[in-house]
């Protein structure tokens, strides 16, 4: 994939005595399109703010092309920031705020314009140029706001959850427009957001934080599909997860019943935590399934139903399906053996927090 | 229908009778003002003397040039002063910012007549004789909270993520406070200044006390010629006043709106 552009060196970082960030390390390949995800608090922001400059680690260093960068102010960095709420002149107009960057650095004129037409022809809004801020939309303002980052151009473009404050029409149209971007452009993108649909969509690695500690880092269908542990299976997506006992390799016991998966080298009959995707549970009739249950809840979501299966012990399995079993009907559970994602059971909070997969 | 129409004749005749008190008395000054005779209660017929009289009258005239200097430089310096205070206040944590604030609050609550002799009283003990910079030391003093009052809401408005983008983009911190944040607060700064300038033409009492003898301006001349009988010449200057800040209001409502509109 290339080499690191970035390197974040032992950060840490705390606000008024509250850690946010505690000894994070993460290497950022140059052209990838990395996402940082979590809850809000988890560290994030403050990770793209203190690579942006806005923000000092108290510990640690940013590594940026080999240089460490560290305690460099933010105007004398090569990269850019898109702010989640804009962050336009509002005195300005938009050929004014797009100029901004480039006549601070005393570019000739001729280029200026040329790059004003260029950006706005790449974030298509072609003949803007002359309109003041206020007459835009909110995805119009974004896109001003990328355009004035790009003609810059910034060896990285920092997105602080900038679809955030768009509806979700609006929202989804951008993930493509920044995916053609990010391929046009060739340039490193860090994006920060807390939509994990965003994430799984839009990114090269996903890189989910918690707590100021990363959770897990990998493409998308690796945290989707491998979740390490259970705040990540939890946060991606919705899952079912639940308490079981790895018997040996490829075979875990769930409330009694064996199941086959593919995971091994967990030991012989140690606790797990299971998770099985919602998708990934087949309804059968009762003698084949390997639990049986009975429907206790059903809705109509449009492309599936999402239905809960409750097994005698009380636990109610969240399946969805596009077939439809009418509440009451007793069913049986079935799963693919490599739908099965083992994880250890965290014996404490904190190694909950830092992940004792890694 | 009938109804709605007496209420609403009602009320215009109230809020004519409303602006006949409040601007009887000035038209009655200006009027007066263009008055032949001196008696108060006789038209005379139409003259302009009075004015020339007035601009004549080498007392008047630098009262009247001192009070425009002192106006004018007290709410240039308090402008400067108190947008800076007001940045430097705006970054503080919320516990000191209000604080700070409520101490900006006092002198503004605080009758003139104090100020006014507490400023006198320091003058005096720190040696420094009374006169034309004492004044104007005393309107930048009382000018300055009602810069900051007027600067810091537009301060609270413009958001810290766009000086940030500023220097996101490559501008040093002063270039992105000049470039993006100033323009953002320039009508509150503006305000600022034309509200510190009618604070300072207005006042008597602060300015009574620390003038020291020898030198006047308008207000505190028109209290010492009031103790030897009124004179016509007094009516005019008043309406040169009246005039000058209802220019001055008018000014800056259309300006207010002009910038309004372009937002």
């Amino acid at each position: 994939m290339g080499t690191s552009l970035i390197d974040l060196e032992h950060l840490s970082k705390s606000f008024d005595g509250e850690i946010v960030l505690d000894d994070l390390n993460l290497s950022i390949k140059e052209n990838s399109f990395v996402t940082l995800l979590g809850p809000s608090g988890c560290g994030k922001t403050t990770t793209l703010r203190i690579i942006g400059g806005f923000e000092q680690a108290d510990s640690g260093r940013v590594i940026f092309d080999g240089k460490d960068i560290s305690n460099i102010p933010p105007n004398k960095r090569n990269l850019n920031t898109v702010f989640q709420k804009y962050a336009l002149f509002p005195h300005m107009s938009i050929a004014e705020n797009i100029a901004f960057g480039l006549k601070i650095k005393n570019k000739p004129k001729a280029y200026i314009d040329d790059k004003i037409k260029y950006a706005l022809k790449l974030v298509n809004l072609d003949g803007f140029e002359k309109r003041s801020i206020n007459s835009l939309s909110g995805g119009q303002q974004q896109r001003i706001a990328i355009a004035r980052a790009i003609v810059n151009e910034p060896k990285v473009l920092l997105l602080d959850e900038p679809l955030g404050a768009l509806d979700l029409k609006l929202r989804q149209d951008m993930q493509y427009e920044l995916i053609r971007l990010k391929n046009e452009l060739g340039i490193t993108f860090i994006y920060v957001t807390h939509d994990q649909e965003e994430a799984l969509t839009m990114s090269d690695t996903i890189v989910v934080m918690n707590q100021g500690y990363i959770q897990q880092m990998g493409t998308p269908e690796q945290i989707y599909n491998e979740p390490e542990n259970a705040f990540v299976a939890d946060f991606i997506g919705e899952s079912n997860i639940i308490g079981g006992t790895m018997v040996q390799d490829k075979l875990v016991d769930i409330f009694g019943a064996k199941f086959a998966c593919v995971d091994e080298g967990f030991g012989t009959n140690k606790p797990v935590d299971v998770v099985i995707r919602p998708e990934d549970i087949d309804l059968v009739e009762p003698e084949k399934g390997t639990l049986v249950g009975r429907v206790t809840h059903l809705i109509f979501k449009g492309v599936h139903y999402e239905m809960e299966v409750t097994t005698p012990n009380g636990y109610e399995w969240l399946v969805h399906s596009t077939d439809m079993f009418p509440v009451g009907k007793e069913v049986g559970i079935s799963v693919d053996p490599f739908d099965i994602q083992i994880m250890n059971k965290p014996e404490s909070e904190d190694e909950e927090a830092v992940g004792v997969n890694e | 229908m009938i109804f709605s129409k007496i209420r609403r004749v009602l009320g215009d005749i109230y809020l004519v009778f409303v602006l006949i008190f409040l601007y009887a008395p000035i038209a009655t000054l200006v009027i007066l003002s263009f008055n032949t005779s001196k008696s108060r209660n006789r038209w005379g017929g139409f003259t302009f003397d009075w004015y020339g009289e007035l601009f004549k009258s080498a007392t008047i005239m630098s009262a009247f040039r001192n009070t425009l200097v002192i106006a004018f430089l007290s709410a240039l310096i308090a402008t400067l002063i108190g947008t800076v205070a007001a940045i430097g206040i705006n970054n503080m944590r919320k516990i000191p910012k209000t604080v700070v604030m409520a101490v900006n609050n006092i002198p503004m609550l605080n009758a003139d007549i104090v100020t006014g002799i507490s400023l006198m009283l320091g003058f005096i003990a720190f040696g420094i004789s009374l006169g034309f910079k004492t004044i104007l030391i005393s309107h930048i003093t009382f000018n300055i909270p009602y810069v900051l009052l007027s600067v810091m809401p537009k301060l609270k408005q413009t958001e810290r993520v766009t000086y940030e983008a500023a220097l996101d983009l490559g501008a040093t911190p002063l270039t992105a406070f000049f470039r993006v944040v100033f323009p953002d607060i320039f009508p509150g700064v503006i305000s600022g200044f034309l509200l510190a300038f009618t604070m300072s033409l207005d006042d008597f009492i602060i300015t009574h006390f620390t003038k020291g003898a020898g030198i006047n301006t308008i207000s505190t001349l028109v209290y010492s010629e009031v103790r030897r009988g009124i004179k016509p010449s007094l009516y005019a200057l008043s309406t040169i006043i009246f005039g000058t800040v209802l220019i001055l209001l008018i000014v800056s409502n259309i300006a207010q709106n002009k910038i309004n509109k372009r937002r």
